[in-house]
């Protein structure tokens, strides 16, 4: 397999606050990556980082070898990056249709709007009985079908996932992680970053621990679910 | 029903369409922006300055004239969010205010100067139409057609295309329009540009009825906010409404009372419905 997107020894931080330390990572080609931790660890800063909502402070990453560091955010979805934020973050006055236009607002994506659109609507077909409704008036699990939704309107490379099962009810959390194995067997590179240690490791193939900003271990999924350490802190076993 | 009541009617009808036009413009950019261009109606002076100067001075087609003087509404509209807003886009609301404010005296200033204080004419007779009786103005008439199409043309371009659903979007949730592959400095200049054209076409058809001096703005400064604060600021349909409302009010208080009484009555209207509904008509919390 090869190398979809590396991340080399990124910093970054808001003002004087420093939220991320010397991070490196990557992930391959048709892979599923997890990166897990504590609240406030850094998280979602460093989803931030790779879709360009933040300057990093030190490092690179690259897609495809291309370094996109310096680019803004519209122009990292243009390479190839969906981000699905935190808290989904969808137009709640448009209609999930006019959300997932949305998506794929540039011109490639809009070229092929009809064929993609039909696609998203066959993966999630709950999208379609409800395409002209406001999103803001989804259920939690919709709304999260809807976000995934517009993020792979842009036909992406790689979608990354800000916790994409905050803020939902645990049958909901459930349908979520049913939707990330669906992208996946789609044949998606998926990035995904979750609180929700236990389920995200039946998802991923690997994993990384993100504490403090810092990558404490990296391993495979299976390992991960084994480490003594990962099983006392963040399963409960 | 009396036929002078009825003329009253029709004629505050095509009035309130020149009034919707208005609040349009000012509408969109406060919904998009979030910024209040105080200076509005400033912008509409200028254009009419253009037309007249094309037009009476320079000779050209009056249609001519009216394309250009949109374009120079448009340029200008891109020239405040470039030179005045973008630089304080996210500074206090106060300071955005005086930095508009500020630019609107300084275009009254300017026109004085290059133009002096003469009230101008286009000098183009338009005919008033019998109508069963009744006497409507034609210009109002134009008015009220151009501003009806002007708007069914801007619903569209919003509902329809890509643009338009990125400008509605970006006033909801601006981080993420990054996301989407939107750039947001290109939204707001375009709407900027919409927002300056429409002055300018507002000042096309406000021209036909009007004599051009510096202070012109003022005559339609205030009732436009007013009409947009009613109708809840931001919102476009709401400020149609209102537009229509406010018109109606000056036009019937006007047939009954006098001109001025009518203005008055407007305004104490405006009064009241802002203490029982601050947030307009439409206005959402």
């Amino acid at each position: 397999m090869s190398v979809l997107l590396t991340l080399d020894g990124v910093s970054a931080g808001y003002g004087s606050f420093a939220a991320l330390f010397d991070v490196s990572l990557n992930v391959e080609a048709g892979e599923a990556v997890g990166v897990v931790g504590p609240n406030g660890a850094g998280k979602t800063t460093l989803m931030r980082v790779i879709s360009g909502l933040l300057r990093p402070s030190a490092g690179s990453f690259a897609l495809e070898g291309r370094h996109l560091e310096q680019l803004p955010a519209y122009r990292i979805v243009e390479a190839g990056i969906a981000h699905v934020p935190e808290n989904r973050r969808l137009f709640g006055r448009l209609t999930v249709e006019e959300n997932l236009r949305m998506g794929a607002f540039l011109p490639a994506a809009r070229r092929r709007f009809s064929q993609r659109i039909q696609w998203v609507y066959e993966l999630f077909p709950r999208l379609k009985e409800r395409r002209f409704q406001l999103a803001g008036t989804l259920s939690g699990g919709e709304q999260q079908m809807c976000a995934i939704g517009r993020a792979l309107m842009s036909e992406p490379k790689i979608l990354l996932m800000d916790e994409p099962s905050a803020g939902l009810a645990p049958l909901v959390v459930e349908q979520v992680f049913e939707l990330v194995k669906r992208i996946r067997q789609e044949g998606f590179t998926v990035l995904i970053v979750e609180q929700n240690v236990g389920q995200v490791l039946e998802v991923v193939d690997r994993a990384y621990l993100l504490e403090a900003g810092r990558i404490k271990l990296a391993g495979p999924a299976a390992e991960f679910a084994n480490n003594d350490f990962i099983r006392s802190s963040y399963l409960g076993l | 029903m009396d036929i002078y009541l009825l003329e009253a009617i029709i004629n505050g009808l095509l009035l309130g369409g020149v009034l919707a036009l208005l609040s349009l413009g000012l509408n969109l950019i406060f919904g998009v922006i979030d910024v209040v261009w105080i200076v509005y109606a400033e912008i509409v002076m200028s254009a009419m300055y253009a037309v007249y100067w094309l037009h009476n001075y320079y000779g050209w087609p009056l249609f001519l004239a009216f394309a250009a003087a949109i374009m120079i509404a448009a340029l200008i509209g891109v020239l405040v969010h470039v030179l005045v807003i973008e630089p304080i886009l996210g500074s206090a609301p106060i300071n955005q205010l005086l930095a508009t404010g500020g630019l609107l005296f300084f275009l009254q200033s300017l026109a004085t100067l290059l133009f002096g204080t003469e009230f101008r004419n286009l000098g183009v007779r338009l005919p008033v139409l019998e109508l069963a009786g009744m006497f409507i103005s034609f210009s109002r008439l134009i008015a009220f057609v151009v501003a009806l199409v002007g708007a069914v043309i801007l619903y569209l371009f919003l509902a329809r295309t890509y643009l338009g659903t990125a400008i509605r979007a970006i006033s909801q949730d601006r981080e993420i329009m990054g996301l989407m592959g939107v750039n947001e400095r290109r939204v707001y200049v375009i709407t900027s540009a919409i927002g300056g054209g429409l002055a300018g076409l507002a000042a096309c058809l406000l021209v036909l009825q009007y004599d051009v001096h510096p202070f012109i703005g003022l005559t339609f400064g205030p009732i436009t906010f007013m009409i947009c604060v009613l109708g809840g600021l931001g919102n476009m349909i709401g400020g149609f409404i209102a537009a229509f409302i406010m018109s109606q009010i000056i036009a019937i208080g006007g047939f009954f009372f006098s001109a001025e009484i009518a203005e008055v009555l407007a305004f104490v209207f405006f009064i009241v419905m802002i203490l029982i509904r601050p947030q307009g008509i439409l206005g959402k919390k």
